[in-house]
């Protein structure tokens, strides 16, 4: 027994890229750091009063402030890798497929980056 | 042509009843997407906090009106449904829980623990509010 490859394939030169589980097991990672994050958030959130001298104050406490921060990176990551399969999945046209994978990437590094930022000047009361 | 008409069709979307682990399954991409929405307003609320406290009221007038308020009861909803469907995937992922009575029964488990859940968190924020 030879070559198992089709001829295209060994014409494409296209191997392994060797991180064949890398998506799924960043999802699953991130899926489980976020559910004490996703918990205390949710009740936590219902827990107390919202106004804004409450709401400033419970943020700029150190445990708040690194669960916060934890939490963005989390559930960017984890949207950023969902929202990739989903458009994997329905969008076949070549180029909206590329453009709207880059487009979700780039939107979810921006909107976390933005987010720690704005926990981090509450935290720092600049 | 019109010999094409009488072949028979494989059951489709419209005619095929899908399971109930089937609506799950898309109801978990659905939320998924409702999540990331979350999201982006988790972040526009942060922003206006760190911005002061006169923008911060402006978007607190939001979330605190009725369509507000229906927003972030679907969002909690959202949230538990693909948190509970989450960890019966986390189990699939482990190799347990394959069996399709399993399935069916963690299937309504996951949602039976999300209304539990969005209910719990909500009593708690109306009695704090």
């Amino acid at each position: 027994m030879s070559d198992l490859r089709t001829p295209l394939s060994r014409v494409k030169g296209l191997g392994s890229a060797k991180e064949g589980t890398t998506h799924f097991w960043r999802q699953r990672l991130t899926a489980l750091i976020l559910i004490p994050l996703a918990l205390c958030f949710g009740f936590g959130l219902a827990a107390m009063p919202v106004d804004y001298t409450t709401l400033i104050a419970t943020i700029q406490h150190p445990a708040v402030t690194v669960g916060l921060i934890i939490l963005i990176i989390a559930v960017f990551y984890h949207a950023q890798l969902g929202l990739q399969v989903i458009i994997e999945d329905y969008v076949s046209t070549k180029s909206t497929r590329m453009v709207s994978l880059i487009l979700i990437t780039f939107l979810c590094l921006l909107l976390g980056v933005i987010g720690v930022v704005a926990i981090l000047k509450i935290a720092l009361g600049a | 042509m019109k010999s094409q008409d009488n072949r028979p069709l494989s059951p489709h979307l419209q005619i095929y009843r899908l399971p109930f682990a089937a609506i799950l399954s898309i109801t978990h991409r659905a939320t998924g997407v409702i999540l990331s929405l979350a999201a982006l307003s988790m972040i526009w609320v942060l922003t206006a906090a760190a911005s002061g406290a006169e923008s911060y009221l402006a978007i607190h007038v939001h979330f605190a009106s009725w369509y507000g308020q229906i927003f972030l009861i679907g969002v909690t909803l959202s949230l538990y449904i693909h948190l509970c469907n989450g960890i019966r995937h986390l189990f699939w992922d482990a190799g347990l829980g394959f069996e399709l009575e399993t399935a069916a029964i963690s299937a309504k488990a996951a949602i039976a623990a999300a209304v539990v859940l969005t209910s719990a968190t909500w009593l708690i924020a109306l009695n704090v509010g």
